[in-house]
């Protein structure tokens, strides 16, 4: 039975170019992020490396351009390219915590939530009801605008903050259906324990619409975290970050130094319409309703 | 009605009370303000009469209901920085904010609403595929490179648009406005399309699945079967109905508005609120930060009671028992 269902599900996923041309997007830069320290030509945060004189370069086939720096360099003399591929990796660092923290978060505090009813319900509505009217990216901002000291673990603590009740609400819809079902009562009266109902029987059943979300945020948070580092609340000086090297570029644009700003914000639209393009295949595959 | 109405309203008074209370901890607990009033060189003795008299000596209840006796009267405190009233700073630059935000929210409603109506009625023609594809691309683009885009492509080669400040402005009472100046007019274009990209893309993905649903149904049918002209059917008969939801989302969606105007009004200088927020907290000037953020809440609290209120107008058989 199950590999029929895959061998479905692989067919209608060989038919779609653009979910094929968004998972090949996904897994080349998640290729990058991981071997990002020998693809590198350089480390562009090892001081020992970098030399200031080589600031401000244009990319390489231009009129004094290095060959060392295929896409040039910033104001520090970093090679452009080495800092995309470390900054790939801070953008994937933090969205695949973010999502997998917030997930679990979300789902068992949604999944009890809707199983028992009562105060922890109430609780996550109303959590859920102000984080939606506050959006995210405004909690986000703010907590990082009160938080004395910023780093790689506060934003992904930021931003989780808020984004565990995305998963919450959804999870929190498909249980209150599920546990109504027939098999779930059946297995009430067998007297089987709330724990193995809830993780065995209603969760599996629970868990489709939630990998459309996951998809959809991880997106969104390598969005979110592009944001925060180009607003100067996100990842310190001392972390490559796209978002922050669009900031520092973007004082150069004047100047006619266009490759400090196009060649990360390339990268960034690249990675997010990948992931896009995968999720509203998933979107299309996981929910029989459209 | 008046029932949900009022529970409606104690919701968002308990909302604001949680908000104001994380708001003092962070004023108390998060930096010293003693420190930060009395100045780094102020003497023992120095910092112990600033600590009297900002009464910081009180036991912390007796100033969280202090804090908040202040915060009913609009009373945040004054700016660490420049020493004037928080709350007025930051509703002198609230027009600017709200100006921007109102043209934004204007051009992704129309254009939005708009190109997802003619996507829905051909859903396979190309002009759709590339609306589709544009919208795509909309959700994918994080407002900040919207922007940045935006100012290389028409100030910076071009030359033809201006991208930084408001322009001309014109001081009616206590509003100043851009908006009754043609500088003003060319100075909110390029950031309002920024502010509007993410939203546009949404209103049209919205508009889209809406329709694809509506003009399905069957009273759709009815209306082509009578003979009704194509317009009247698609924007008399399905678009009023799928209208609804977009207007709830639109409202419900404020609080990104808020946060994207931050980044906007950071890229182009523009003179809002966001901007001095975010200039406030490189200065740790809590004051300000916290006023902002009651200030945000209170407005995007009041929107969301509108907004519901608003919906049950538009829809009667709405009914909120």
């Amino acid at each position: 039975m199950k590999t029929i269902m895959q061998s479905r599900r692989m067919h209608s996923f060989l038919g779609d170019p653009s979910a094929i041309l968004g998972l090949i997007i996904l897994l080349c830069f998640l290729f990058c992020a991981l071997f990002a320290g020998m693809l590198a030509p350089m480390n562009p945060y090892d001081l020992a490396s970098v030399d200031l004189a080589n600031f401000l370069l244009p990319p390489s086939w231009m009129d004094g351009g290095m060959n060392a720096f295929p896409l040039g360099t910033d104001d520090q003399g970093r090679g452009i390219l080495s800092t995309i591929l470390y900054g790939l990796r801070t953008s994937l660092i933090v969205s695949v915590s973010v999502v997998t923290i917030s997930s679990i978060i979300g789902i068992v505090l949604g999944m009890l939530g809707a199983y028992y009813g009562g105060l922890l319900d109430a609780f996550i509505m109303r959590a859920a009801d102000t984080v939606f009217a506050f959006s995210t990216t405004l909690i986000a901002v703010l907590l990082l605008g009160m938080f004395e000291s910023r780093g790689l673990g506060t934003v992904i603590l930021a931003i989780c903050i808020a984004d565990w009740v995305k998963y919450a609400r959804t999870i929190r819809g498909s249980v209150l259906e599920i546990k109504n079902y027939p098999y779930v009562t059946a297995a009430i009266a067998s007297g089987a324990r709330d724990f193995r109902i809830l993780f065995r029987h209603i969760l599996p059943n629970a868990l489709p619409p939630i990998f459309v979300v996951m998809a959809v945020d991880m997106a969104v948070v390598i969005m979110l975290e592009a944001t925060l580092s180009f607003l100067g609340v996100g990842v310190p000086l001392t972390e490559p970050s796209l978002g922050m090297m669009i900031a520092i570029g973007k004082n150069y644009i004047y100047a006619g130094m266009w490759w400090m700003v196009l060649f990360p914000g390339l990268t960034l639209i690249a990675m997010v319409v990948g992931i896009n393009l995968f999720a509203d295949w998933l979107r299309e595959e996981l929910n029989p309703k459209l | 009605m008046a029932t949900y109405l009022i529970r409606r309203l104690l919701q968002g008074i308990i909302v604001l009370l949680a908000v104001s209370m994380v708001c003092f901890v962070m004023f108390r607990y998060t930096g010293d303000p003693v420190l930060m009033l009395a100045g780094k060189y102020a003497t023992q003795e120095e910092r112990e009469q600033v600590r009297v008299a900002y009464g910081l000596d009180r036991p912390v209840y007796v100033q969280y209901l202090s804090f908040l006796g202040g915060a009913v009267q609009g009373d945040f405190g004054k700016s660490y920085v420049s020493q004037i009233s928080a709350l007025r700073m930051i509703l002198e630059r609230f027009p600017a904010t709200f100006e921007l935000a109102l043209v934004a929210i204007s051009i992704s409603f129309v254009l939005g609403v708009g190109l997802g109506v003619v996507v829905s009625i051909k859903p396979r023609g190309w002009l759709s595929r590339i609306i589709m594809a544009g919208s795509l691309f909309g959700i994918s683009i994080p407002t900040f490179l919207i922007g940045i885009l935006l100012v290389m492509a028409f100030s910076v080669y071009l030359g033809l648009m201006p991208s930084f400040g408001r322009g001309d402005t014109v001081q009616i009472g206590f509003w100043r406005t851009g908006l009754l100046t043609a500088s003003g007019w060319y100075h909110i274009i390029l950031p309002a399309l920024t502010l509007s990209g993410y939203q546009l893309a949404v209103l049209i993905r919205l508009t889209r699945a809406g329709m694809r649903e509506t003009l399905s149904e069957e009273y759709i049918k009815t209306a082509w079967a009578k003979g009704l002209a194509p317009h009247t059917v698609v924007l008399k008969h399905a678009l009023r109905n799928v209208m609804i939801p977009i207007v709830t989302i639109t409202g419900l969606s404020f609080g990104e508005l808020i946060a994207f105007s931050i980044v906007t009004e950071t890229i182009f200088q523009w003179p809002g609120m966001g901007n001095l927020l975010l200039t406030s907290i490189f200065e740790t000037d809590h004051p300000v930060v916290v006023t902002y953020i009651m200030l945000a809440a209170f407005i995007i609290l009041t929107i969301n009671i509108l907004v519901d209120v608003l919906y049950a107008f538009l829809n009667p058989r709405i009914r909120f028992d």
